[in-house]
């Protein structure tokens, strides 16, 4: 491991010398690679997810090339200058959420959108995605690691706000991946395992809590039709029973691209967006998921890789924490489309139609190129 | 108190995050490898079962009802048919989430009631798979029809379906004899052939559609389609057409019905015409009648509590299921018996004071001609109606040979071949009265027996077969309605044995009887065939409805409307060579020569004469001028 590190080590300090074109725009070769890669793989199954429909594929690759231009702007601050304005950007996002909530209330019923009409429309969720772990590495980077009981409560509170203004939207999905965003900071930052272990204990009455004061019917009948699908076939177990049919039916290698019937016969029902992997399984089967999930470790193996490299604990925190999270995406929305996991709002990072989690997604790859094409090889010495 | 300065050890906290990176990839792994287990799980340990399930999803077999067979009459008129009936179904996904808003707007757009709403409410929550169209309303008129399809646009996911229904262009013509279909019901559904009936609404509940049901209803087909989730049709992989039902031509004679109707002329009563050779029914009127098409898509409550309740019961089938004492028209057979047991001969003759006594019994057995007929023999027996004659020769016959012998004409059996429901009647014997009264037969009941009272019933079904068989000279062909079904004549699975007489001139002696009836000077109801082309044997018969006591008379007067006596008359034509039997029972008529008989004349005319009042060809004319009294 030691040698490995040292010897990629030094091919960076090659690469640097050579000062490469990828270099001096600070973007990262293999990160852009792979991006890339998975690119073309979306389209190309959204394309027969979809069916057929070119407007939709247009717009996903728009989606794309706005989140490469997001990507490639983000990659050009540097994690200093992050840091800095990081603590303002978490307040002006639970600011934000807090309009979101009060309008939200006011037209009775879920919305998760800012919306200026003609100017601008986003949510505000998705923005803190990365301010939220931002805001965690800021803040714990500047303290003594491990951290003490003292800071992490500060931490919990920095994450509980987000978090419970996002719940109440309703949107468990964000809500949990926002939570992780921010507990993979301190699992980074070396949260000592015992405390780890309590919360998890604790995490049960707590769950059992939720179930009862905060969840909605909605939620709950997730949870319900989760544990037993088939009690509700024709209702709210129909996505799932549908979609392990439609992975179960693809077998080893699949029915072949555009021929799963699952989805082009409309049984699989959103399978251009969360429920996309679905699609993926039926036509091209294990080896398909397989290939593609090689893809997700090489992009997520080189995301720890720079939070290995990364040289200052901000860049360290943020880039594990990112990079943790990002998987969490892939394994709760595969989880939950084969049936492992409720069905939260997750969308498969890369793959599944939508424009704004693209545009977050790759905003977090640009911050993960920052932190490793902005590191100063004179203070190593 | 001073703070030590905590320095910040990079170099720790590289390590300690080093760390945590390795911590985090093996999570990643061991994580990544329980999505591969699951997906293997499902990809290949569980392959089959869900390939099974996707294949299930895409392909559904469509069960294609078989059209129902048609029914006509002996010469082509169609009695049944089917008809494209136009209903009204709601798929609940395409209505979208506010579908309730629509079954609003479907009531007010048609103007319908809130109790049709609650119902259209209820139908839908039946609904099954998603996206599959529940039918809420059946029978629409185009009025309605045409207000769904201005008001389309407000009514997303509701439209008209068309499938053919049961029609009975002729009405209430054929209500008791070809009977009518209905919607399925419970109880139905569990003794019915899942497989065949799976396309199918309606089934064949009473008459010829309950009898024939296995031939009308055909062989249902498939359909393997490819759908998709919304149960919407993309195309058809395969195909197995269904088998339609098969046709019947019934031996009914849709003139000859409406001729018996107008007979009855209105009033209640029932009417059974056969060819004597064949056993075919000509015509079969039970009235008053019903619609049978209200039946067809579900009659309104109130509707069937009208009929069912009605005083004059039109729901009730006089012909199969009314049980009358046959009263003088059992006469002829009982004639028969005496003849072929030995205990009477055609010279034979009994002094008829105006009753009959039993030997050391006080009763007086009374002869409906109270001043007596003198000295009767077997043609003037018959002839008169004399009631003397046949007490004594039912006393002199006993009660087990009358009974034996009445069962071989079919009373107390279900005479018909494909009749739903018929009744058996009944022809009382000791084991019988044993069994049900736990009482021994009395030498006195043996003899109201011998006119046709006490406690024998009858059909007008089995009085027209029994009079069938004297004409036929005791051959036994079955009564049936279906001539023909897809061509084929119906077997009869179970014959009658044909009753062989010890000496077959019996037969015309017992015609020429009945024959007397009609054409004497004496005759009974020789009004009945005045002006006859052709020469008729007839037999007319009264069916008490409630007792008279003992030494008291028949006063109509004394009586309620429905009390009075049911009018009976049997008779067949020509009587050389017969081509028709006529069974008429008309309810509360009094009298059977009086208003049964003119019943019986004029079908028979519909029947023999042309439109021009000829003896049709073939029909043999009356040669022999009226008799006189012998």
């Amino acid at each position: 491991m030691m040698n490995n590190f040292d010897r990629m080590l030094s091919s960076e300090d090659v690469m640097r010398r050579r000062a490469s074109f990828l270099q001096r725009i600070h973007i990262d070769g293999p990160l852009l690679l792979i991006l890339l890669t998975l690119a073309a793989g979306s389209l190309f199954v959204l394309y027969s997810a979809s069916g057929k429909n070119w407007d939709l594929l247009l717009k996903q690759a728009t989606s794309f090339g706005l989140g490469l231009g997001s990507m490639f702007i983000i990659a050009q601050l540097e994690p200093r200058f992050m840091a800095r304005w990081v603590p303002l950007a978490y307040l002006f996002g639970v600011l934000l959420l807090v309009v979101v909530d009060v309008m939200g209330h006011n037209a009775m019923g879920a919305t998760r959108w800012i919306n200026i009409p003609g100017v601008i429309r986003f949510q505000p969720s998705e923005f803190m995605k990365i301010i939220m772990p931002a805001t965690l590495a800021w803040y714990l980077s500047k303290r003594t690691l491990p951290p003490h009981l003292k800071h992490v409560l500060i931490s919990l509170v920095l994450i509980g706000v987000p978090f419970i203004l996002i719940v109440r939207q309703p949107d468990l999905g964000t809500a949990l991946l926002i939570l992780a965003g921010g507990a993979f900071v301190l699992f980074m930052g070396g949260l000592r395992w015992r405390w780890i272990i309590s919360v998890l204990t604790a995490a049960v009455p707590v769950a059992v809590g939720m179930w009862f004061f905060v969840m909605h019917d909605y939620q709950k009948q997730r949870v319900l039709t989760f544990l037993d699908p088939e009690s509700d076939p024709l209702g709210t177990g129909w996505n799932i029973i549908q979609s392990k049919a439609a992975i179960g039916s693809g077998g080893v290698f699949g029915k072949g691209w555009l021929l799963g019937t699952q989805s082009h016969l409309d049984f699989l029902p959103e399978s251009h967006t969360d429920f996309i992997i679905a699609v993926l399984g039926e036509e091209f089967g294990l080896v398909g998921i397989c290939l593609l999930l090689i893809i997700y470790l090489l992009l997520i193996g080189r995301g720890l890789m720079i939070t290995a490299q990364a040289q200052t604990l901000f860049g360290k925190l943020l880039a594990g924490s990112l990079t943790m999270t990002f998987f969490v995406y892939v394994f709760v929305n595969i989880g939950m489309v084969s049936g492992l996991l409720p069905v939260v709002g997750v969308p498969l990072p890369f793959i599944s139609y939508g424009g704004t989690s693209l545009v977050t997604l790759l905003s977090a790859f640009g911050v993960l190129m920052s932190i490793h094409t902005h590191r100063k090889w004179i203070a190593q010495v | 108190m001073s703070q030590p300065i905590r320095l910040k050890d990079h170099e720790k906290d590289a390590r300690l995050v080093r760390n945590r990176v390795v911590v985090g990839a093996v999570a990643i792994m061991l994580l990544i490898c329980v999505l591969i287990v699951r997906l293997y799980y499902l990809q290949v340990i569980q392959y089959d079962y869900h390939s099974t399930l996707s294949e299930n999803n895409r392909v559904h077999v469509q069960p294609i009802p078989p059209t129902r067979g048609l029914i006509y009459d002996r010469n082509g008129v169609i009695i049944a048919d089917n008809r494209p009936s136009f209903s009204l179904s709601m798929t609940r996904e395409r209505a979208g989430s506010d579908w309730q808003q629509v079954l609003d707007t479907i009531v007010e757009v048609l103007k319908l009631s809130e109790d049709d709403r609650v119902l259209f409410e209820k139908r839908m929550r039946q609904g099954r798979r998603p996206f599959e169209p529940v039918p809420i309303l059946f029978e629409l008129n185009e009025d309605q029809i045409a207000r769904i399809a201005v008001n389309q646009f407000r009514l997303p996911g509701v439209e008209v379906v068309a499938q053919l229904v049961r029609h009975y262009p002729q009405g209430a013509h054929f209500a008791h004899s070809v009977g009518y279909v209905g919607r399925i019901n419970e109880k139905e559904l569990k003794t019915l052939d899942p497989v065949n009936y799976s396309g199918t609404h309606h089934i064949g509940k009473t008459g010829i559609e309950r009898f024939y049901e296995d031939s009308l209803h055909g062989q249902v087909g498939y359909e393997e389609v490819e759908t998709n989730a919304r149960g919407r049709v993309l195309r058809v992989l395969k195909r197995t057409d269904p088998k339609p039902g098969k046709d019947i031509v019934l031996s009914l004679d849709i003139k000859l019905q409406e001729a018996a109707e107008a007979a009855l002329g209105g009033r209640r009563g029932a009417v059974v015409a056969l060819d004597p050779r064949t056993g075919e029914v000509l015509a079969m009127v039970s009235q008053p009648s019903f619609d049978p098409n209200l039946f067809v898509t579900g009659i309104s409550f109130k509707a069937y509590a009208e009929l069912r309740d009605s005083i004059d019961r039109p729901l009730f089938n006089r012909v199969l299921r009314g049980l009358y004492p046959p009263g003088s028209t059992i006469k002829p057979a009982v004639a028969i018996a005496g003849l072929d047991s030995g205990v009477v001969n055609a010279g034979s003759r009994v002094f008829d004071p105006g009753y009959y006594q039993l030997p050391n019994y006080d009763h007086k057995y009374r002869n409906w001609n109270r001043s007596g007929d003198g000295w009767v023999d077997l043609d003037a027996a018959i002839m008169r109606s004399n009631d003397t004659y046949f007490y004594d020769l039912a006393h002199k016959m006993g009660i087990d040979r009358l009974s034996s012998y009445m069962n071989k004409f079919g009373i107390g059996q279900r005479v018909s071949l494909d009749m739903f429901e018929e009744s058996a009647g009944l022809m009382p014997s000791r084991e019988w009265k044993r069994a049900t009264r736990r009482q021994a037969w009395f030498p006195g009941e043996t003899l109201i027996l011998g006119i046709g009272q006490g406690y024998m019933q009858a059909t007008p079904l089995q009085l027209a077969q029994a009079t069938a068989l004297i004409a036929n000279k005791g051959v036994w062909n079955r009564p049936h309605l279906a001539k023909t079904i897809e061509g084929q004549p119906p077997v009869d699975e179970n014959p009658m044995e044909d009753i062989v007489l010890r000496d077959k001139s019996d037969w015309a002696k017992v015609t020429h009887g009945m024959e007397q009836v009609m054409h004497n000077a004496r005759g009974t109801a020789r009004k009945a065939a005045l002006g006859a082309q052709y020469r008729i044997a007839g037999k007319s018969g009264t069916a008490q409805v409630v007792a008279i006591r003992q030494g008291e008379k028949y006063d109509r007067n004394k009586l309620q409307e429905r009390h009075r006596d049911h009018a009976l008359f049997v008779a067949f034509a020509p009587a050389e060579k017969p081509e028709i039997v006529i069974s008429v029972m008309v309810e509360n008529g009094e009298s059977g020569s009086g208003v049964a008989a003119p019943v019986v004349r004029q079908i028979m005319d519909a029947w023999l004469l042309d439109e021009n009042g000829r003896l049709k060809s073939g029909a043999v004319p009356a040669t022999v001028a009226e008799e006189t009294a012998p």
